[in-house]
């Protein structure tokens, strides 16, 4: 409770400042606009349904293309932490392509798609896939070798390994590899559909992109915090039970 | 040497026969056993003893089947072993409990991979072993809201469960306080002496070793190799404090000093 006061305190302190500067007229509201003025498109835009249909394309394509990349990545990731020839190979091309920004498979992907559903689910994926399969490798690297010694003495191996000991051991490294999946998904989404005008859906990123192209801060402003709140709710709802659960469980992160 | 001593007759329960172990890495290459040969007759408690770096963990694992010896075999019941069996099971110096099971999922871990036993059979045999331990109220518990002792115990039922033939104990109780350990010595002679399981247990505690075992056998270090063997006959159960316990230890830890400096000396 006490939390949850300290944090709304903090934003509304926030809005205040951010409101404070508007007010002092020092910037034009056309660069700088007032919490109202952002707050009125908000509401205008939620009343005539572009929000909510641009969030619930712009969701359908995130949770496809997510899907689809933590399908691929954490499998894969398994598997490069624990075999020397997949991670001399799948696990140095995952490394390589993972420092490359998301937005560089925008260009490949007109291409090869041109302007479809499919070029931005494949920029989504491979902004995704790659993160996972990091992330989930190095997780894995670091379970404590004892288990797996532990369970063989107590007749376990090969895919009763895998499945009773390996995946479970690898939970709190799987979770965590999800969850920067997820951020490095919703970056890639933004960057493709910022670039890639398709006639299939408006999402998010087109709003944002009409909000630039009509010099319409307020619009641009809105859809920003509408972004950084789908990506905060998304935490919480898909992350946090989990996080609390391997909590309890492992007895880590813990304050006293 | 150690072997000649019993009886000729029975198969042994668990021998190891000329085993050599190196470690190799790019720029060294590290001895860590020569030649050893040692036979455990069933029911027989041993211990071996040593200081660190002397090649007693590694003589477990091999016995377990988890390393692979470069030279020589390890046999249970005359039979060569080809890895690790349920027939011997091993507890580590870290209770290596698995954090996502309770202290119930991880009694049942070996229990299920026990051919042979109805689930319910399963459910009971966990329940009597935690009731073995002390530690049945603490059933559903994690292994992270556990103290030391407690972990410890856990790890013993774990590895009693499935009634293993052979248990192989890797300083199993080194990292506990002193308190919990006189305790758990006790709490664990009762138990050894009501299954009289094979036990090979290795320490580098000599008190531990004379508290617990019929035999201790002495290892000196680079290369590991076995220097001598003590029986001991006292009484059951053993108070690691008494003055008869302390006079053989002296004995040993005398015999251990002796084979550490002429190792340095070398």
């Amino acid at each position: 409770m006490r939390r949850a006061f300290v944090a709304t305190l903090f934003f509304a302190a926030l809005i205040l400042v951010w409101q404070a500067a508007a007010a002092t007229g020092r910037w034009s509201p056309v660069l700088l606009p007032s919490p109202w003025s952002v707050a009125e498109y908000l509401w205008s835009a939620l009343r005539d349904g572009t929000l909510f249909s641009a969030s619930v394309v712009t969701l359908k394509r995130l949770l496809v293309g997510y899907a689809i990349g933590v399908a691929i990545g954490l499998p894969v990731g398994l598997f490069t932490s624990r075999y020397e020839i997949l991670e001399d190979t799948i696990g140095t091309l995952a490394l390589g392509l993972q420092t490359l920004p998301s937005v560089c498979w925008v260009p490949l992907a007109l291409l090869w798609f041109g302007q479809t559903e499919q070029a931005m689910l494949f920029v989504v994926i491979m902004g995704t896939v790659w993160s996972v399969v990091i992330a989930t490798d190095a997780g894995a690297r670091s379970i404590p070798p004892i288990y797996a010694r532990a369970a063989r003495t107590m007749g376990s191996s090969g895919l009763d390994q895998w499945v009773s000991v390996i995946l479970p051991a690898s939970l709190p490294f799987l979770v965590s590899g999800m969850k920067q999946g997820w951020a490095f998904a919703w970056r890639s989404l933004m960057a493709a559909e910022i670039y890639v005008t398709i006639l299939t859906g408006f999402g998010l990123g087109h709003l944002l992109h009409y909000g630039r192209e009509l010099n319409d801060m307020d619009q641009v402003i809105g859809i920003m915090l509408v972004i950084v709140i789908i990506g905060l709710l998304a935490d919480k709802i898909l992350f946090s039970p989990w996080e609390r659960f391997l909590h309890r469980r492992w007895g880590t992160g813990i304050r006293q | 040497m150690a072997a000649s001593s019993q009886s000729p007759a029975a198969v042994p329960k668990l021998s190891v026969e000329g085993v050599s172990k190196w470690f190799r890495t790019p720029r060294t290459s590290v001895h860590a056993l020569e030649n050893i040969t040692l036979s455990v007759n069933e029911g027989d408690f041993v211990c071996l003893v040593g200081p660190s770096g002397c090649g007693k963990s590694t003589l477990l694992d091999i016995a377990a089947g988890l390393t692979k010896p470069d030279e020589g075999s390890v046999l249970v019941d005359g039979a060569p072993i080809e890895g690790p069996g349920r027939n011997r099971l091993v507890m580590f110096q870290e209770a290596a409990l698995f954090p996502w099971l309770n202290v119930f999922g991880n009694v049942m871990f070996g229990l299920k991979r026990t051919p042979g036993l109805s689930n319910r059979e399963r459910r009971e045999i966990a329940e009597a072993h935690l009731d073995l331990v002390g530690l049945k109220a603490f059933r559903r518990a994690y292994v992270h809201e556990l103290s030391g002792g407690m972990k410890q115990r856990v790890a013993l039922a774990r590895a009693l469960a499935p009634d293993p033939r052979v248990l192989l104990m890797d300083e199993p109780f080194s990292s506990l306080d002193a308190i919990t350990r006189d305790q758990l010595y006790r709490d664990f002679q009762d138990i050894w002496q009501d299954r009289k399981q094979t036990i090979v247990l290795v320490t580098h505690n000599v008190r531990e070793a004379i508290c617990l075992a019929d035999r201790v056998i002495v290892m000196s270090s680079s290369p590991g190799r076995i220097r001598d063997e003590f029986l001991v006959s006292l009484p059951r159960p053993r108070d690691i404090n008494s003055p008869e316990l302390a006079s053989y230890a002296q004995k040993i830890s005398a015999a251990l000093k002796g084979y550490l400096s002429k190792g340095l000396a070398a």
